[in-house]
């Protein structure tokens, strides 16, 4: 896990749920690329042009509701997303982040804006927005999910540790 | 101390610790489940973690109904691995038509009170009904508990939901469960437990049950009860009731005698109104099918709707059992034959159209009214239709009338 990710923010509204990350009607495949070449189209055409590796999409509240589909995370990480940030997540999609790697940062206060530059630093959850010169604090994750996290994903870690 | 919850309680036995909201535990679980949308993922994680044999085979259970029958090669692929592991494993998979992952669970007995359940599917929280401790994860979690027959979680917080009243005679579970998805919101319970409460759920059904515990998904709720008083089952059980002194993150109570027949507009399943809101927008398309409605009194309330008529010009209905038992009790007493008669179209037991895999995707500028439980955008598969939400009985009556109309009360059981 790089503990220091740089990039740029692409900003998304409340409520951004899995349908909108990645269409039910792509999911079934296990090719990560055909489900990145899809990502986010139905909210934000575009961002699969616009998305640098390293960047990061940062949303309001709740983000990743409705399906328990880990295609969502896995979408964004394969189109390049580095990290997520939102003022909170839906369970789901905020477990399946952090299981397959996809670091996930719950800010609540956050008032980031689309194409801000920012810095997030992984070990102390800081975030750094460089455009504003503000620094944001996110929620501490529980040790079991950070343990996971520095594994590189449950994978990782269960095939080393064999336990949670 | 306290009492405890629903939640807390079940927790407890699983692990003979008592909890409090936010504590982590990791516990034993009584059984899992994976559908071909989170199966092929995790029988893939599973191998990279260096799983070789599943915990205990008879505890899982793998089912084809998310596409089912395969409508391209790719997801017939997927199936195949599905197919071969279950084979390899000695794991009981449920083929195409046998029907919706959460209703099998049910008839099959897979879910009992009292039991905690992992599946990898975002309405898992349905066995709430059963007074069982169910929580949805995705195919990597539920890779670690196939390996380690554990899983780690957080003690949700509870929300309790009271009710006053019964419901008039043109009000379903399903209104009642959209009209308090519109009051708590679709991120209201995130990470929270909730649990229903009231005379109105005394009486409820199993089928109605279902479809209230199946709705706190859209709550944002890692798990939901109704309170079991009043559940009856095939077999005997020991309900899990909450202590008379359990902590509750937050109660709402609400009376429900007067709720009208509701509809969730698009593209949110808390965007719910009256159905008088609504009432005469054209619809192009029915469908009464999902693991929210597609059950068979669900099926027995459209036919009481449609026998001896014939859908108008323009307008069509697609029914999608939620089991083969279903459908076989539906062909048995004559319901499926009345459907179809009056113009529906019965396909394969199963998720059918509701996640937009396949079977009757809705063209551009159409309108879609579903006994479903979700409408976000391109939800069935066009982004350009608009889906609104309501009970099996709306859903006939207004495909009947071309456009959205309430039930005739004399139909709803
Ligand atoms: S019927 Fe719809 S909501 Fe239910 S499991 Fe299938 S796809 Fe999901």
């Amino acid at each position: 896990m790089n503990a220091l990710l740089r990039g740029r923010a692409h900003v998304y509204g409340d409520n951004i749920d899995t349908d909108r990350i990645i269409p039910g009607k792509y999911t079934k495949t296990l090719d990560a690329q055909a489900l990145a070449e899809h990502v986010l189209e139905d909210l934000d055409p575009d961002f699969r042009r616009r998305v640098q590796q390293g960047d990061f999409v940062v949303a309001g509240d709740n983000f990743g509701c409705g399906s328990s589909r880990e295609q969502a995370p896995i979408a964004l990480q394969t189109a390049g997303v580095a990290a997520v940030v939102a003022r909170y997540f839906a369970r789901i999609f905020f477990r399946n982040a952090i299981n397959i790697g996809l670091p996930v940062l719950e800010i609540p206060d956050h008032d980031i804006a689309d194409g801000d530059e920012l810095e997030v630093d992984l070990s102390s959850g800081r975030v750094h927005n460089r455009t504003t010169g503000k620094t944001y604090e996110a929620r501490p994750l529980p040790d079991v999910m950070l343990r996971i996290l520095q594994s590189g994903g449950l994978v990782n870690h269960l095939r080393i540790h064999k336990t949670f | 101390m306290g009492g405890m919850t629903i939640a807390e309680k079940i927790l407890f036995q699983k692990t003979g610790r008592r909890v409090q909201p936010g504590d982590i535990v990791i516990a034993p679980v009584d059984g899992l489940m994976a559908t071909d949308t989170t199966a092929p993922g995790a029988l893939r994680a599973f191998e990279k973690m260096g799983g070789q044999r599943v915990w205990a085979p008879e505890k899982c259970a793998l089912v084809i109904d998310h596409a089912a029958p395969a409508p391209n090669e790719r997801i017939a692929n997927l199936h195949r691995l599905m197919r071969d592991f279950a084979h390899q494993q000695g794991i009981r998979l449920f083929e195409i038509g046998e029907g919706i992952c959460h209703q099998v669970m049910v008839e099959q007995g897979y879910v009992r009170p009292g039991y905690l359940f992992i599946g990898a599917d975002s309405h898992t929280p349905t066995y709430g009904a059963l007074n069982a401790f169910a929580c949805g994860v995705g195919a990597t979690d539920l890779a670690a508990v196939m390996l380690t027959g554990k899983i780690w979680l957080k003690t949700p917080a509870t929300l309790r939901i009271r009710c006053r009243g019964r419901l008039r005679a043109d009000a379903t579970p399903k209104d009642l469960i959209l009209y308090l998805t519109g009051k708590v919101g679709i991120s209201g319970a995130t990470y929270m437990s909730v649990e229903f409460e009231g005379e109105v759920f005394e009486a409820m059904s199993l089928a109605g049950r279902l479809c209230v515990a199946n709705m706190t998904a859209e709550m944002g709720a890692k798990t939901g009860f109704v309170h079991p008083r009043g559940l009856q089952l095939p077999y005997p059980f020991e309900a899990v009731e909450p202590d008379a002194t359990a902590q509750y993150a937050k109660t709402i109570e609400v009376d429900v005698g007067e709720l009208p027949p509701q509809v969730a507009a698009p593209e949110s399943p808390d965007n719910v109104h009256p159905i008088d809101r609504y009432a005469g927008t054209p619809v192009h398309y029915g469908f009464i099918g999902t693991c929210g409605n597609g059950r068979l009194e669900d099926l027995h309330v459209a036919a009481r709707i449609l026998r001896g008529k014939r859908l108008p010009q323009g307008v069509r209905l697609v029914i999608a059992p939620a089991s083969r038992s279903v459908l076989l009790e539906a062909m048995l007493d004559g319901t499926a034959h009345a459907l179809v008669e009056a113009g529906a179209t019965l396909i394969t037991p199963g998720c059918g159209p509701c996640v937009g895999s396949h079977e009757g995707i809705p063209a551009d500028g159409e309108t879609v009214i579903s006994a479903a439980n979700r409408n976000f955008r391109g939800r069935m598969g066009n982004p350009r239709a608009k889906i609104f939400l309501a009970s099996p009985a709306t859903v006939a009556a207004s495909v009947l009338a071309g456009c959205i109309a309430p039930p005739p009360p004399e139909a709803v059981p």
